[in-house]
């Protein structure tokens, strides 16, 4: 079959397992489920094609909802796992998927690093500005003045600026998405997954539970007023006047992917077991 | 979620995107309805399995009334909904764990009547007789089923302002 066959022949509903999610009615990690599967329907990859590896946290869920491999490693270490993934086996896709404690406090040292390694792989981090599998903590993303019994009187601390941090680290593609409009996250997606080297994107996602407030996000999310660049200075001069709810591509690079001089062919189970011998 | 109208040129463009409205609805009822049994709110998982029902009958009509046309094929070969979503899909962010039947029937409502917009925006666009004619149809039809869920929700009684309140709620910051 052809790769346009492919395409057309696959339904999303093919990268959904029967494990049934768990998330509160209403969590935004719904959305990004449905835009992963379309755009994995869209890409026309069969699911043993594809890796999706994550941390811990709800949206960290996501592998087992999918049909692909998967791996639901541990907290903040995804990337970790992906690049080890990717470099041993490049002929995978690997997405990686974590939210705002998972991927910007445990794992944020993590995530400097891969975007300065720039392996070929797309990292989607769901962003509710909150802890909500622990219940409602502050996450490095909440705002100063989150006041609840948790923070009293706000944590009072400035919030974290993922795509600032995205760029400045070396990340080669970079955006944000709303879990809101799937089509258009599932559409960045794509685009992601298909530029080479480390893609970042964030995706707005509302916890209805623990951040209700974040409902308004919908009518907050707008298009980016400007296209994307491939001049970082450009990128960060745009983010100065980011508010956090321009939707779209930021920044496409062309930094050359990190891929070390081995893969797959020496990947020979005898030569690993030889060399791990105890 | 946006709503975008796609071009329709041709019957079975129609009957295609007609059915995959449907389809779509039935796929989310359905999945609203295994969020509703994984929150042990039984009533209203069959709410929404009912509705998803109704969609399903829908679909099987369309799908008939296409003849030897694969709607399911043409639907993925148009891909209508590139941007904005499939207009009578209830959308998922306006669920929550204690909502009620009222508020399904409100979702199935909105969904209706979105539905009978995009019909009626064909009627009065396409340039096809057709198209015009069967789009006529769709809209009659999107009609009759927002007045049947009209009739629904009579049965129920708005909740009140605070039905969202959980004396064991899950937040642990107050």
């Amino acid at each position: 079959m052809s790769t346009a066959e492919m395409r057309l022949a696959c339904k999303p509903g093919d990268y959904k397992s029967d494990v049934q999610p768990v998330w509160c009615p209403g969590c935004g990690d719904y959305h990004v489920l449905m835009s992963f599967t379309r755009a994995f329907a869209a890409l026309g990859l069969p699911p043993e094609k594809i890796a999706v590896i994550s941390g811990i946290g709800c949206s960290s869920r996501i592998p087992a909802y999918t049909n692909c491999y998967g791996f639901h490693g541990v907290h903040g270490r995804s990337l970790a796992l992906a690049a080890g993934l990717k470099v041993t086996r490049p002929d995978l896709t690997v997405v990686v998927a974590s939210g705002d404690g998972d991927g910007y406090s445990i794992g944020g040292n993590h995530f400097l690093h891969a975007c300065r390694r720039n392996i070929d792989m797309t990292y989607v981090v769901m962003d509710n500005r909150v802890y909500g599998m622990t219940k409602g903590q502050p996450s490095p993303t909440t705002e100063p003045d989150f006041d609840t019994a948790l923070s009293p009187g706000g944590t009072g601390v400035r919030p974290f600026h993922p795509l600032v941090i995205a760029l400045a680290s070396g990340a080669n593609f970079v955006a944000r998405a709303f879990s809101g409009s799937p089509n258009e996250t599932a559409d960045i997606l794509v685009e992601a997954i298909r530029h080479p080297g480390f893609s970042f994107i964030e995706i707005l996602s509302p916890c209805v539970t623990f951040r209700p407030d974040e409902k308004e996000w919908k009518s907050m999310v707008r298009p980016a007023p400007v296209e994307a660049t491939d001049d970082a200075a450009r990128a960060a001069r745009r983010l100065m006047t980011d508010d956090g709810f321009n939707i779209g591509v930021l920044y496409r690079g062309e930094r050359r992917p990190f891929q070390p001089p081995f893969g797959r062919a020496d990947a020979d189970l005898t030569a690993l077991e030889t060399e791990f011998v105890l | 979620m946006t709503q975008a109208t796609p071009e329709i040129t041709s019957l079975p463009d129609l009957l295609a995107v007609a059915w995959r409205i449907e389809a779509d609805a039935v796929e989310r009822y359905q999945a609203l309805a295994a969020q509703m049994e994984t929150f042990n709110n039984a009533e209203l998982a069959a709410v929404f399995r009912d509705l998803a029902r109704a969609e399903g009958i829908h679909a099987e009509e369309i799908r008939r009334m296409a003849g030897d046309l694969d709607v399911a094929a043409r639907a993925r070969e148009i891909d209508p909904w590139r941007s904005g979503e499939s207009p009578e899909s209830a959308d998922l962010a306006e669920a929550h764990y204690k909502m009620t039947p009222w508020h399904a029937l409100q979702l199935a409502l909105a969904g209706e009547q979105r539905a009978l917009a995009f019909f009626d925006h064909i009627l009065k666009t396409a340039t096809d007789e057709a198209v015009r004619k069967m789009a006529a149809e769709f809209v009659e039809e999107e009609n009759e089923h927002v007045d049947l869920v009209r009739r629904l929700l009579r049965r129920h009684r708005e909740p009140s302002e605070n039905w969202s309140e959980d004396p064991d709620a899950p937040v642990a910051q107050d």
